[in-house]
């Protein structure tokens, strides 16, 4: 357990928590904003993976790649929001239901193989991690783009409404939102982001893996936690938006910096779900349990006769 | 112009929760008429209220908004006609939205929501005297989040976001029930001058007999889903609770009953 080989392998962890920040604001777009759990995202990334290997390796340019990627995630979470909003299907299970059948829409896009290598020696990508100080510089590029657009796009007037949407249905049904037609908008946006960072992670690692989405949500939801929590804990009531989105990305840096040293640490890899699991369960679990420290029935009760 | 004819509702049709909650309503508002609407528990007030928002679909019936019927139409989409403050202090406003948000939300009501700014800086001064005017230092307080204020905080909120738009018609359902007398006092203050200022053609939902009685300039009662009595003009100003407790057991040859509205 060399200490060098833990600081060899940062650099590489920070590349893909960046990449993989791109799709926790996707994950934040439905879970924070329009207060949505949509388990289409396991399925929409590796449909971004898909989609860029096959259009690169068919000589399409890797920027445009990442484009239809990006439109192909929009499908997948239009789908989702379809089942929902004009089937009346619950949140979860409609995104379940698209994740599934992206499972076989995915093998088809690969032409039947669970995986398929894109070399970066026989093509030009955008982010490979042969290259890992490029890497981290078109990801961060790629974040602080996407935040800006995020930060604009929910500060306009279709924005607030989304928000509001989420906040509250009844308020904006009364005010004449049409609450199904946002669910629909985040939840198309939202995979978007999923499947371009997809896109971004199969470039880097060199491959599509009709698994690689396998526990995505959860990955982006740890993100999303670890952000919140630590920017609450640095800035507390100073948090604007820009520096909540800018603390999902963090989120998910740490999340990669923690699982490497886990691995450095010799846990076995087959161990690292079980691990994320028990993760995410901590940081959901401290908002509530600090809330019952503060009120709880056993305080109140102590002194009780 | 608000007219309704003959609406009715049943609800869980066929099961044995069955429930006729409207039968047969008719009611024909003037142009900046003020109604108070009263009745016992369950008489079908809220119901009604909810029938002309759209909250579901009624089962028969016609509701035309100034010459627009607007019976086909879903909730959100007639929400451009209607302003609504509810009984729950909560279900007005986007808790975890700022005040300015909010106020910016409810002015887009019936308009096009695009990609413009979803506030602007003429829209911040024009709040900022309307907040002023509620004499509650919400102006001082425009960016707090909405969830921080008081119930009463919230319901003037709402009441100023109800009226942004000028609506055809005014929907206020207990919107004072769950306020402290002295809040709700002012609250039904504030109602009465928006409603003056605005002109604004408004149902009133209260528990309160002297409220509905001191309030607007006609009053209907409901019963088991009907309109059962209506009071305007003269012998409105000369009402006493008295009277319309008497008028109602008349009316209805049973007892009133309206637990809160005994109690206040
Ligand atoms: N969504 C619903 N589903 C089933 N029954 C309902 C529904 N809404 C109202 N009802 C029933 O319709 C009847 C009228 O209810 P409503 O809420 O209109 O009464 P109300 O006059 O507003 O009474 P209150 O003074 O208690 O608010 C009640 O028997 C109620 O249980
Ligand atoms: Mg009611």
């Amino acid at each position: 357990m060399e200490l060098a080989t833990l600081f060899n392998a940062m650099p590489g962890n920070i590349a893909q928590g960046l990449l993989w920040g791109i799709m926790a604001l996707g994950v934040y777009l439905t879970f924070k904003v329009l207060n949505f759990a949509d388990l289409t995202v396991d399925g929409s990334f590796a449909t971004g993976g898909a989609v860029a290997v096959v259009l690169i390796t068919g000589g399409v340019p890797a920027p445009i790649a990442l484009m239809i990627a990006f439109f192909a995630g929009v499908v997948a979470g239009f789908a989702t929001g379809i089942l929902h909003t004009v089937f009346g299907i619950p949140d979860i299970l409609a995104g379940i239901l698209t994740q599934i059948a992206l499972y076989s829409i995915n093998l088809n896009i690969m032409s039947g193989s669970a995986n398929m290598a894109v070399n970066v020696l026989k093509y030009n990508l955008v982010v490979t991690l042969r290259e890992i100080p490029h890497t981290i510089i078109i990801s961060l590029i790629s974040v602080a783009v996407i935040i800006g657009l995020m930060y604009w796009y929910l500060g306009t007037a279709q924005g607030s409404a989304l928000r509001a949407t989420g906040n509250n249905p009844a308020m904006s049904r009364a005010q004449g939102i049409n609450i199904n037609l946002m669910k629909v908008i985040a939840l198309a946006l939202s995979n978007g982001l999923v499947a371009l960072a997809g896109g971004m992670v199969a470039q880097y690692q060199g491959f599509s893996d009709i698994n690689m989405g396998r526990g995505a949500i959860v990955i982006g939801l740890a993100a999303v936690i670890i952000g919140e929590v630590i920017g609450n804990a640095i800035f507390g009531k100073k948090m604007n938006f820009v520096l909540r989105l800018s603390f999902v990305v963090v989120g998910a840096v740490i999340y990669y910096i923690v699982i490497g040293v886990v691995l450095w640490l010799n846990m076995p890899t087959n161990d690292l779900k079980l691990f994320t699991a028990i993760i995410v369960a901590i940081f959901l679990a401290i908002p509530y349990l600090k809330g019952q420290a503060r009120s709880s029935f056993r305080k109140a009760g102590k002194g009780a006769r | 112009m608000l007219e309704v004819s003959n609406i009715k509702k049943t609800f869980n049709a066929g099961t044995i929760n069955e429930k006729r909650a409207l039968n047969g309503v008719d009611l024909k508002l003037e142009d900046g008429e003020f109604v108070t609407v009263i009745g016992g528990n369950g008489a079908g007030k809220s119901t009604f209220l909810n029938a002309m928002a759209g909250v579901w679909p009624v089962d028969e019936g016609r509701i035309v908004i100034d010459g627009i019927d607007v019976t086909g139409l879903s909730e959100y989409k007639r929400a451009k006609y209607l302003g609504r403050v509810f009984q729950d202090p909560m279900t007005g406003t986007a808790a975890d939205m700022e005040i300015i948000e909010n106020l910016a939300l409810a002015d887009r009501r019936g308009k096009k929501r695009g990609l413009g700014w979803g506030v602007t800086a003429s829209e911040k001064d024009r709040y900022y005297e309307l907040l002023k005017e509620l004499d509650l230092g919400l102006e001082d307080r425009m960016t707090a989040k909405v969830g921080l204020l008081s119930g009463g905080q919230r319901q003037a909120l709402t009441l100023l976001m109800a009226t942004l738009q000028k609506p055809n018609v005014l929907l206020l359902d207990e919107h004072t029930a769950a306020l402290d007398p002295k809040t709700a006092a002012k609250v039904l203050e504030t109602t009465d001058r928006i409603i003056e200022e605005n002109h604004l053609t408004t149902l009133m939902v209260t528990h309160n007999m002297r409220d509905a009685i001191l309030h607007g300039n006609r009053l209907i009662m409901m019963s088991e889903g009907r309109i059962i009595l209506n009071i305007a003009g003269e012998e409105k100003k000369n009402l006493t609770v008295e009277d319309l407790l008497h008028k109602f057991e008349e009316v209805s040859g049973e007892e009133f009953t309206n637990d809160k509205a005994i109690l206040s």
